[in-house]
Parts: C-alpha cells; structure tokens; sequence
C-alpha cells in the first residue's frame, strides 16, 4: 500500500496551498498534486456593485499586491464608462504601480525566499525564516527591514493607504501631486534604488553562484511564456500588449481585447483556482511533464525571456548579463529570482523617471465620468503575472458580469509541474526527509505564489 | 521567557500579516520578546507534522494567538478551533475576522448561486462538477470569527492599523488587558465642517472631492457635505496615522473597513440614520448592500428571497 505525504501548510507563500505526494510500493513517487484551497468568489460578488466602487474591492483579492487589482479594475471601468484619465492622472497609476511592485519584490526575495540560501535549505525549520535572518544576520535584516517599510511609506504618505488603496478612481487619480511631495519621494526613490542594486549583487553572491545545482534543476520544467512588451519590445509593467511566447522562442502578440482568443481556463478537481492555457496553441491541456500541453508561465522569468529589452539603464545591463548567461527562453524555475531582482532594479528606475516627468505634479488628473453600459478590459503586470480584469456594466454603471483571471493563476499547472519534476528526482526508494521536502516547496517559491 | 505567538490565516488575503510587517523597525525590537511557534506566511512549522505523515491537524500551544480571514470552508473552521485550544488568548485581526470583512459580500447570494457564476466564465471550460478533491468544503456562508470560536480582543481594520497592533502586543507582554478607542472615523478626521447646506440627495464618487490642491487636509469640507456618501459616522476610529483618517487623507470618502463603531452595530441602518437626520435623501444612495461591505457576517447580509 502506497503512502501519501500531506504537506500542510505549504508555507513562505501568499495564499493557501497543500501539497500531496503519492509514493508506490517502491517508494518511489507515482502522482504529485499541488491543491489550491481557497476561493472566495470575487467574480460573483462584485455583481451589482457600482463600478466606480469596484477597484476599492477587488484590491482586497489580494493584501500583498491590492495596487495591481486596484489599477487593473481601474483601467477596466474606464473602458465600460469610455473615459481616458488626463496624463498625469495615468502617471500617478504607474508611478504608484512601480512603488507597488517594488516593496512586493524587497518582501519575497528578503522575507519569503532568502531564509531557503541564507539559512540553507536543510536548516532547522524553526530557524529557516526572515526571523532567523534577524537573529543570524542583524545587519542584512535590519537594512531589509528599513527598505520596505520605506517603500510602503512612500506610497501611504502620497496615496492614503499602501495596503488596499483608494486613490486610483474611475478617470484618474483621487489628488494631484505636490512639488514637496515629489522632491520627497524622489529623495527615497534613489535610496531604494540604490538598494536594488546591492540586493542584486547580493543574491548573485549568496544564491546564485553558491547554488548552481539546485539553479539549474529544480523545478526545471518545458513551457512557453506571458507577459506585456510595449512597441519597441520593451518590458513593460503598466501598459503594453500581451506576447505569448512558445518552448521553441516564437511569439505571438496581441492587444488585452483578444485575450478571450488565446486563454482559457482549464478547471481540475483539487484546486479551486482554475488553470489558464495556450488556447490559441490548439494542443489542449495536459501537465504531463514529459509531453507538456498548452502550458505557459507568467510572473518575472516569463517577462524577462518574452521581452527584447528594458526601458532604463541598468535594469537593461542586468537584462544583458543575464540573457548572455542563461539565454532565451529560461526554463530553469529558481532563475525567477534572478528575473525577480532585475524587475526590481527596472520598477526602481521607473518611479525615479516618472518622478522626474513634466506632467507629474499637473493639478488635472481626473477625466469628467458620466456611468454607462459598456465592457471594459484592464490589464496590468502584477509581481506574479499578468493581470485581467474584464467587467460589464448596465445602463446604470453597475457591474453585470466579470471575470477576472489572476496573475498568479497561470502558474498553477506549471507550479503542479514543477512539484512533480522536483519530487520525482528528489524522492526515491521511500527516502526522503524534511530538507528534501522543504527542496519541494522551493520549487513553489520560486513562482512566489 | 519568550511569549509564544500563533498566527493564521483563514478566508485571508495577507493584508493583516503584511500590516503585522507595517509596524516596522519597532517590530524586530519586539521580537526579543516573541517566539512565533506557528505563522504560516513567514514560517515552516506544518499541521501534519514536518513530513507530512501524521493524521490529526495540530498547531501547538501559544499564549498569543491571532487569526485573521473570515471562515469560509470546513478547514478554517478546523484551524480555528484547534487555534482556540492552544492559544490561552485570541485576537480577531482584522475585519474578516471582526465583521466578515469583504468576503462576506458573498453572503447576497447561496454558494450554489456562486458556484454557478464562478466556474462559468466565459473563459472557463465549464468543469462536469465543482473541486472536491482534497480542497475544503465550503459552508453555507462566511462568518466572522466570533460567530464560531470565543475571541478574547478584537483588533479591526482593513488592514487594520500597524500601531494598534504593536500596542496590543505590547499591552499583553506587560499583562494589561489593552482597549481600544470606542469613537467614529469622524472624531479622528480633521475636514472642515461647514454645515451641510443643500445636500439633499447623496452623489455617487464620479468626481474629485473639491480641494485647494495647495492647501491641507483640514481645509477640506467634510465629504458628507460635500453631497459624497461617506461612511465616517458609523464606522469604528482607529485608521488615521497622523492626523486624517486614512481615505480622507488622499480626499477619498470612507467606506467602513473598521467595520460599526460599536461591535454589533448594523452600518447600513446606522448610516441611513445619520443621512435621514440631516435631511438627506437614503433613498439616493446606489446599492445599499454595499454599506455592509465590510460588516456582512452576523447574518447582516443574505441572500434575496426569489
């Protein structure tokens, strides 16, 4: 009789998950799952509401990235009500988007992920964490520590609230932004972005080089790959047009509109989050990983080897060394955090450009709105994927059907995938301990889901 | 000797932890005196033990314990109260947890009524029957925590506010039983009062709250006389960081997340009150339901009767 493991609760990760391992007679592992436990119904209770409403919901899906939710619903209403906010009410978005995507990444790679290279991932559980990183290394800790809360400073002194925010509104932004405000966050934006730059070197020191075997292998899986490029290739995280790139390197782009042409939503018995697939690849679905089907990641490595380049300068010289060494596409799952750090690097050099724009501090920054029947598709990059938000309003701007498919969702078959690829070549003849089960969920952390 | 802290997290979205995050340097000064044995987003302690073999779930003992996330399915309930009988005290973080939160907008409907609508997308392949595989059965509804288990503090908020969370550690590391202020967003926020003046009829947040962009927030009229609905009356204090409550502040009318001013208060009723008795119109406001956004446990919202 076979043994399952149940490993409960997959931990260092945003959400709820399980893990289920089946081994044979043999010990050895004949089925893996990846269970997704929660569901709360977003796309139903939203019904009814009215849709200038929505983004200070939606952005509750989810209190690590509320900012992403919060612009895509935003962009989505606009598009129902056919309204464009002024520039520098779309700035103030992406400005806010960028200060969004940064403390998100500081969070996962320092707090989430770092306790697996810095402690190693055969360290007593009760010490594997940010809270052993304290303890073992109060000078790195107390650095990360001061970072992030400076990013999430930065957005509660300009936008109210940095977790679940209201500013974005239907038409723009809820305030202009002062000169005194600027200089201020200009100030912090460049000491973040000077950190960036250490947290880069950092992990190529502390991870990359010192790991290279559990680089190259773990979680190592065949898939194609989404993210958003603007017209010159660059990647993009707030606005742009979607790529969908094969195994083989060949891609295909197309605008947010036609996203119902290219993704569906594959739905399994032990997840409530559906499982996004190539559609448009007409091979249908499978997550065998020997003969994947349809099967596509999102979220950093993914926008990483589906763009051509980046927009600002040091962000494209991490983008060069990194393609010179690893090329493209990138298979290798733990690379993400490699992808992960030079967004970082690029979401720094962002807020830095935006600050110093000529339209920021303009005092328009909302579009008159008069609510309408109408469907609107927004659509921005969340840290863990691509994000679509597709609502429909009635004559009296309330919402009367959406769906929405979140960043993070398209890497549930790729993250059962890679489950499986890490517990097939770890566990063998019924040996297996908590480092080579930890070395599991590492292939999971990797996608930060 | 350290304290012992277990945290989870149930129909959750990580906002209350990352909030825990919030209190910032303050809280690695804290951790001298902390020993999280349980805290699932930061820490690997699992429920079946470390290799997954056992059969019964089991957190360990705590003197602390914090549960955010409303409850939703048979494993929150399971986790709840399996947190009750370890921890010796037990904070309700947030509003999930105090009130039901923004998940228990899904109590306008049945989850069959759900379902249907969520597994029917016109992007997904509509499955020949919902997940039922080793995922959780949902209940007949989401409730606050308190309608299942006894909590001992309630700590509101959508995120709740960093600050009250570290005097509430503080308060029980000392042994004092801490309290919260008992007012309305109102008492903490600095706009301007003028008088209602014609406000006859509430309007629905299609424009810009009217502000001299250079001058500050205590120049702002209030936003309920202004003609925009704005929950501030009937909705517990405890967001402002340093002088305005948290949406006012980037001049964004309040919504309720730190649900009723006193714990069983109806926000919907309380609020139509507050705008009869100034002589507005409640019939004006879009989509009552929505004033229990944030307060939908406690049978507050239901499903329409067809």
């Amino acid at each position: 009789m076979g043994k399952v493991l149940n490993i409960q609760p997959v931990t260092r990760i945003e959400g709820h998950a399980s893990i289920s391992i089946y081994l044979d007679d043999n010990g050895n592992v004949k089925d893996t799952r990846l269970n997704i436990l929660s569901l709360r119904g977003f796309e139903k209770f939203i019904e009814g509401r009215p849709a200038e409403e929505v983004p200070r919901i939606v952005n509750r899906i989810c209190g690590i990235c509320p900012w992403m939710h919060h612009l895509a619903a935003n962009k989505a209403v606009d598009g129902c009500f056919g309204v464009t906010p002024p520039p520098a009410g779309h700035k103030l978005r992406e400005l806010c988007q960028m200060m969004a995507h940064v403390n998100d990444k500081i969070l996962h790679f320092f707090f989430l992920a770092a306790p697996d290279f810095v402690i190693g991932p055969d360290g007593d559980y009760s010490v594997r964490n940010v809270i052993g990183i304290v303890r073992q290394a109060p000078e790195l800790a107390s650095k990360v520590v001061k970072m992030r809360q400076l990013s999430q400073l930065m957005l509660e002194r300009f936008a109210g609230k940095s977790i679940h925010p209201i500013a974005g509104v239907t038409g723009g932004f809820s305030k202009p932004m002062t000169e005194d405000e600027r200089k201020g966050l200009l100030k912090d934006a460049n000491t973040l972005f000077d950190f960036s730059l250490y947290a880069l070197d950092f992990a190529k020191e502390n991870v990359f080089s010192k790991y290279e075997d559990i680089i190259k292998n773990l979680g190592t899986i065949k898939t194609g790959f989404l993210g958003t490029v603007d017209d010159e290739g660059n990647l993009r995280l707030y606005d742009g047009h979607l790529r969908l790139m094969k195994p083989d390197g060949s891609y295909k782009d197309f605008s947010y509109e036609e996203y119902t042409d290219y993704i569906e939503e594959h739905v399994e018995p032990f997840s409530y989050a559906k499982m996004p697939y190539a559609k448009a690849w007409n091979e249908g679905f499978s997550m065998d990983i020997n003969a994947p089907k349809g099967i596509y990641r999102a979220n950093t490595l993914a926008r990483i080897n589906v763009a051509d380049k980046m927009a600002t300068p040091k962000a494209q010289e991490a983008f060069e060394e990194f393609r010179e060494k690893w090329g493209r596409p990138v298979q290798n799952t733990l690379l993400y955090h490699w992808a992960r750090l030079i967004e970082l690097v690029y979401a720094c050099e962002r807020t830095i450009e935006l600050l110093n724009d000529k339209d920021i501090t303009d005092t328009n920054v909302r579009t008159k709105v008069k609510p309408k029947a109408g469907r609107g598709i927004g659509c921005v990059e969340a840290p863990r994927g691509t994000l679509i938000h597709d609502y429909t309003t009635d004559e009296n701007g309330c919402i009367l059907k959406a769906n929405m498919i979140v960043g993070t969702t398209h890497n549930i078959a790729p993250m059962n995938m890679s489950v499986a690829q890490a517990a097939k070549s770890l566990i063998k003849d019924g040996k297996y301990n908590e480092e080579l089960l930890n070395k599991v969920e590492m292939a999971v952390r990797a996608y930060d889901p | 000797m350290a304290v012992r802290v277990a945290e989870e997290w149930l129909s959750a979205c990580s906002g209350c932890e990352i909030a825990i995050l919030n209190i910032g340097e303050p809280l690695v000064d804290l951790l001298d005196k902390l020993e999280f044995v349980h805290i699932p987003v930061l820490m690997d302690h699992k429920y079946y033990g470390q290799c997954g073999e056992k059969k019964e779930l089991d957190i360990p003992e705590a003197d602390i314990g914090i549960v955010s996330g409303a409850v939703a399915n048979e494993e929150h309930l399971e986790v709840l109260h399996k947190m009750r009988e370890r921890c010796n005290i037990l904070i309700a973080l947030g509003t999930c947890a105090t009130h039901g939160g923004i998940p228990a907008l899904l109590n306008c409907w049945t989850m069959d009524e759900a379902l249907e609508t969520i597994f029917n997308t016109p992007t997904t392949q509509k499955p020949s029957s919902y997940p039922d595989e080793g995922v959780p059965k949902l209940l007949d509804r989401v409730y606050a925590v308190d309608e299942k288990v006894d909590v001992d503090i309630y700590l509101p908020g959508c995120p709740p506010n960093p600050r009250h969370i570290a005097e509430v550690i503080n308060a029980l590391l000392k042994g004092d039983k801490p309290s919260l202020p008992g007012k309305s967003v109102c008492d903490t926020c600095p706009a301007k009062r003028k008088g209602k003046g014609n406000v006859k009829k509430i309007k629905r947040f299609l424009e810009n709250a009217k502000i001299d962009p250079n001058q500050p927030i205590e120049e702002m009229q209030c936003l309920l006389e202004q003609g925009f609905m704005c929950m501030g009356p009937v909705t517990a204090a405890g967001c402002a960081i340093d002088g305005a409550p948290r949406c006012i502040s980037a001049h964004v009318p309040c919504r309720g997340c730190f649900g009723p001013v006193k714990k069983d208060g109806n926000q919907l009723l309380d609020m139509f009150n507050a705008l009869a008795s100034n002589g507005i119109d409640w019939k004006s406001v879009v989509d009552r339901k929505s004033l229990l956004r944030f307060s939908g446990a406690h049978g507050m919202l239901r499903p329409t009767r067809k």
